[in-house]
């Protein structure tokens, strides 16, 4: 799960990562005068991507009046497709450097790497690919972590201000007690800053493992602030991994590979996928039921196609699903199934029992793909 | 022969008590696989369908010589019973438990490989079966049968659909294998293709990729210098939308890797024949062999 800036730097409060004073707002009404931060302020757009400051998502304000102008000017701004709904507004720091560090999962290595450079807050991948040599890349032992003295020489590696040395020991190892601790996939700042403030995260790009939910209680509060496509709202609240596409055919299916597999197969038969759906490993009837009401409020979609091949996941239970959702129901599209593997004689006798003159059975993931793209046409 | 499992193979279930547990353990058992035991701690001496239940993996092996554990035990749990089940000296542990935390991942597998010979397989993976001789884990055996191609996938079902095209005409496996999906997965492609290469019953491998990552390109380089069976591959997702990617990091980690293209011409060139839909898997190994 991919955080805004300003709950990136909430969790460098919490980890007493230095960052600039900020108050975050997400209405002109919210802000008055009586903030206790210190002018120059920066207006900062809270949007997940890239490249705002160019597109003027970034300004800075002298007084209260340039605060409310430059506010009204950001918020509700669409920064490529992205309309910012809240800002985040903190103390201008003087910069004396600027420096690159991310903390990330490398999964060829198997291990954690931390990337440090003098060339921060600029594009680092520019970095990474003209001059290498200014990108530090520190492998980490998962079980064993990060020591000072390993530090100590990644900082003397990468050029960094010596005179800062322990200070930004210190907030290297407080970044990377945040990326374990929190289970982060990600930690990047860039720039970190030597600033007259002293070492300070400038930026945040934090994103969190949601696998890891079940001991982070803080998890659930900052995903309710993320806002998610109203589409996708009713399959987050029923456990299922959906994505609107653009084309006709809905895609249900258990599995990402197969699921992905199913949208290849469709294509190569002239079709297009309305969606992605996959209703993960060991899918009960209700979660297949969930899944077709999902795609009942989708108005792109002109013919369905439910590819499962079970394994874990029970082709009878999937058959009783499918009956649950369109028994004596009048359906706006044809579905076409292909049920394959684990009880998939009993699935196939369930529906061949609840027939409906709607709903084909196929017996291949090919055949299905023609039908599919057919009923859709 | 056949890799990893084999008649030999007998099987300690960490969670045998659970639903999934239960419900594969049984099937694997009623195909002929020795499940000889399953593991619930406060439960020992109990029995789930004849199998008896004992507080921990070392009992287990000592009363009852288990040298493979099948874990299914939840998430939260894993990590701990992953490395139980490798302190007591289980060769191979298959972890089927899905949702499992990356650094729990990245930590176990860094463990087992400092401290113990054990071969994880997963997790979040469907498990292997050696068709005739052994299924370990969650694969639906009805579709497999005994033969000379070995097949081995990131993703649980179109492991399946690829082993269902083979048996539809009349081709044998020799084992199949799903690696799993995860950030940190304990047996990589390369590890599959080496012992494929090795294995006398294995005359051609499918090799199953899909976008994310770069493990496909790395089995590609390792195809390339050490492989001479011929291996036919598909890779998934080749119509699917963009991720959303943030900060730099990982796209500085994976370079140019990562996207179907980007696969499927590294395995060209390492020699491999990529289909382009996984219902020509079939046909391309008929090709071949």
């Amino acid at each position: 799960m991919n955080l805004f800036e300003y709950q990136g730097k909430r969790l460098y409060k919490d980890f007493s990562i230095p960052t600039p004073k900020s108050i975050f707002v997400s209405s002109i009404s919210s802000i008055s005068d009586n903030h206790d931060l210190n002018y120059p302020l920066v207006v900062k757009a809270q949007v997940q991507v890239g490249g705002r400051g160019k597109a003027g998502g970034i300004k800075v304000a002298n007084n209260f009046e340039e605060l409310i102008e430059y506010s009204n000017e950001i918020l509700g701004m669409d920064i490529k497709g992205h309309i910012v709904e809240s800002l985040l507004i903190e103390e201008a720091s003087t910069i004396q450097e600027e420096y690159y560090i991310s903390f990330t999962l490398d999964r060829s290595a198997k291990k954690y790497l931390m990337m440090l450079s003098s060339k921060g807050g600029m594009d680092i991948e520019e970095v990474a690919e003209n001059n290498p040599d200014d990108l530090i890349k520190l492998y980490i032992s998962p079980s064993e972590g990060l020591n000072t003295e390993v530090v100590n020489k990644a900082i003397k590696d990468s050029k960094l201000n010596k005179d800062f040395n322990d200070e930004l020991n210190d907030v290297i190892s407080k970044l990377y007690n945040l990326f374990v601790e929190s289970d982060c996939d990600l930690v990047e700042v860039n720039p970190l800053a030597i600033t007259n403030k002293g070492v300070s995260a400038l930026d945040s790009k934090v994103s969190l493992d949601m696998n890891a939910v079940y001991r982070h209680d803080n998890f659930i509060d900052i995903e309710k602030e993320i806002p998610i496509p109203v589409s996708e709202q009713f399959a987050k609240e029923k456990n299922l991994n959906f994505i609107k596409l653009e084309g006709s055919v809905g895609i249900i299916g258990n599995g990402a590979g197969l699921v992905m597999s199913t949208l290849d197969v469709v294509s190569e038969y002239g079709g297009k996928a309305a969606n992605f759906l996959d209703i993960g490993g060991g899918a009960k009837a209700e979660t297949v039921t969930a899944a077709l009401e999902v795609l009942e409020s989708e108005n792109n979609v002109k013919s369905v196609l439910i590819n499962i091949f079970g394994g874990i996941t029970r082709c009878d239970l999937v058959a009783e699903g499918i009956v649950e959702a369109t028994k004596g129901k009048d359906l706006k599209w044809p579905i076409i199934v292909r049920l394959d593997g684990t009880n998939s004689k009993e699935g196939l006798a369930i529906l061949l029992e609840n027939s409906n003159e709607k709903i084909t059975i196929s017996s291949s993931m090919d055949d299905a793909a023609k039908l599919a793209v057919k009923g859709a046409n | 022969m056949s890799i990893f499992i084999d008649n030999e193979t007998k099987v300690v279930v960490q969670g045998l008590t659970g639903e999934q547990g239960k419900f594969h353990a049984l099937r694997n058992k009623a195909y002929g696989t020795k499940v000889v035991a399953g593991t619930r701690p406060g439960k020992g001496g109990e029995t789930v369908e004849g199998i008896p239940i004992f507080n921990t993996v070392e009992d287990a092996i000592e009363e009852t010589g288990a040298n493979t554990a099948m874990t299914f035990v939840p998430p939260p749990f894993a990590k701990d019973a992953v490395l139980e089940a490798a302190y007591a000296g289980c060769e191979l542990i298959v972890c089927i438990t899905e949702g499992i935390p990356a650094k729990d991942e990245a930590e176990m597998y860094d463990l087992l490989k400092q401290k113990t010979s054990s071969r994880l397989l997963g997790p979040n993976c469907p498990g292997l079966i050696s068709p005739g001789k052994s299924n370990v884990g969650i694969m639906p055996h009805e579709i497999t049968m005994e033969g000379k191609v070995g097949v081995v996938s990131r993703s649980g079902t179109l492991t399946y659909q690829a082993v269902l095209e083979l048996t539809n005409l009349n081709i044998g496996q020799s084992t199949c294998i799903g690696i799993g999906g995860d950030p940190v997965p304990g047996t990589s492609f390369i590890d599959v293709l080496d012992a494929f290469q090795h294995d006398i019953q294995t005359e051609a491998i499918v090799m199953i990729g899909e976008i994310g990552g770069s493990a496909e390109e790395e089995a590609a380089e390792f195809i390339k210098d050490n492989v001479t069976k011929p291996v036919v591959s598909y890779i998934a997702g080749l119509t699917a939308p963009p991720g959303k990617k943030m900060g730099h990091a990982g796209a500085i980690v994976s370079g140019n890797k990562g996207t179907a293209s980007a696969k499927i011409e590294a395995l060209t060139d390492a020699g491999a024949n990529v289909v382009k839909n996984p219902t020509r898997i079939g046909q391309a190994i008929k090709d071949v062999i």
